[in-house]
């Protein structure tokens, strides 16, 4: 039996969309999977009541709403409010579809550099438009920290500079190979069971249960990733939003 | 941007054969740079059609849930405090209330036991005035009943003495002598 931990990562085309330029726009297992997390938050969002008591549902959309309000008012201040349906948009749909991917056999959106560098990307642009948009040049004060000695402040203000443009590189990275590893070890333990098992009988099928074992805690671990990376990545959001509004910090 | 089947013209589903081909061969999904166009495309439209919900549907929907319970809340800490105050009014207006009665009583009281004190007295005055007027006038009839009385006895003295002293001597003592003897020993 043949294991390929990288075979749940292949992108499958189901429909051909249409073409830009020579390249061919498909609607792939990804694009099933985003749409599976947009309706999933739809629905999540729209369909829990608006009940003075809320019920299950409307309790878990009412708290997705008060965290995610909650994390831009502590990391940006009531300005970052503005972005609230970005970041929560972003949070969301990162959260779930990690959760979706989790479940065997589903493909995991965010496993995708090029999903996580534009999701990046966008949150790169927003910050440096809306930064130089609202504050002008004195956005590019952020590259210049208070009270350092000028005859290091060339090389610190390279380093910021660096450092900023490096972001989404960050951003984008930490979670693709978070979801990346995380998926990657969970299907080579398991393999280990099915490995053992056919390999060598019954003593295989006994000797399993440690990498079962290992596997089911891993996917414990892997629930709280999931989320953890979501939170990860909208808190970077955050951040990097409050350059952009405050930037004289 | 580089891509794997960037020369086939043919019809899509072969290119993407190629390409998926290619991937099972041993590339590494993630770096495909065939799918990237493909991706990036279904990002931009689902990621801007949950931008869209999320900021024009779920959010006022869930927020307004959010802040028309905040809002019933306060409202109804609001109406609370208010009742609150109206029993605590009630209460105040209730002790002054019975305060004012308690202290209009004790005036009520005061001044009836006032206007009893002074009418008991004056009618004490007017029976004192009274009962001290019929003892003068007892005090004269009975002054003026012991003169007559006191005159009486003189005369019935001198009577008296003159028959004694007839029965006596069998002789009338002459008038003028008894009463001055009747004088003498009515004032000894």
């Amino acid at each position: 039996m043949k294991i390929d931990p990288i075979h749940q990562f292949n992108i499958e085309p189901l429909f051909t969309l249409g073409h830009i330029g020579n390249h061919t726009i498909a609607f792939t297992n990804s694009s099933l999977y985003m749409l599976v997390a947009v309706a999933i938050i739809s629905i999540l969002m729209l369909a829990s009541g608006t009940q003075l008591v809320p019920g299950r549902l409307q309790s878990v959309a009412e708290i997705s709403y008060e965290f995610v309000a909650s994390t831009i008012r502590s990391t940006a201040g009531a300005e970052g409010m503005k972005f609230f349906p970005l970041i929560f948009s972003l949070f969301m749909f990162i959260c779930v579809s990690n959760l979706v991917g989790i479940i065997p056999y589903t493909f995991t959106v965010s496993s995708h550099l090029i999903v996580t560098v534009g999701l990046a990307l966008l949150v790169f642009f927003t910050v440096l438009i809306y930064g130089v948009a609202k504050n002008g040049l004195k956005f590019f004060s952020i590259f210049v920290p208070h009270g350092v000695p000028g005859y290091i402040l060339p090389l610190v203000m390279f380093i910021e500079i660096l450092s900023f443009f490096l972001r989404p590189v960050s951003h984008s990275i930490r979670l693709f190979a978070n979801m990346l590893a995380g998926h990657i070890a969970l299907k080579v333990f398991a393999g280990f069971v099915a490995m053992l098992g056919f390999s060598l009988g019954a003593i295989g099928w006994v000797g399993g249960v440690l990498p079962l074992a290992l596997t089911v805690a891993l996917y414990a671990l892997e629930i709280l990733v999931a989320f953890l990376q979501a939170y990860v990545f909208a808190i970077l959001t955050c951040i990097y939003l409050n350059d952009a509004i405050h930037p004289g910090h | 941007m580089a891509e794997s089947h960037g020369g086939a013209k043919g019809p899509a589903a072969g290119a993407h054969t190629e390409a998926d081909g290619g991937h099972h061969g041993g590339g590494f999904p993630p770096f495909e740079s065939s799918t990237f166009a493909s991706q990036l495309v279904s990002l931009a439209i689902f990621f801007v059609l949950l931008y869209v919900i999320v900021s024009k549907l779920a959010l006022p929907k869930v927020g307004g849930a959010i802040e028309a319970r905040q809002n019933k809340i306060e409202g109804d800490l609001a109406e609370a405090q208010k009742l609150k105050d109206q029993s605590e009014a009630a209460l105040k207006a209730y002790e002054g209330e019975l305060a004012s009665a308690r202290s209009r009583a004790q005036a009520i009281g005061n001044e009836s036991r006032d206007k009893a004190n002074a009418q008991a007295e004056a009618e004490r005055k007017t029976l004192e005035e009274q009962l001290a007027a019929k003892l003068a006038e007892a005090e004269k009839t009975i002054a003026s009943t012991r003169t007559t009385a006191m005159s009486n006895v003189r005369g019935i003295a001198a009577d008296a003495a003159g028959q004694i002293v007839q029965q006596l001597t069998g002789v009338v003592p002459d008038a003028a002598s008894v009463n001055a003897a009747v004088d003498a020993s009515l004032k000894g």
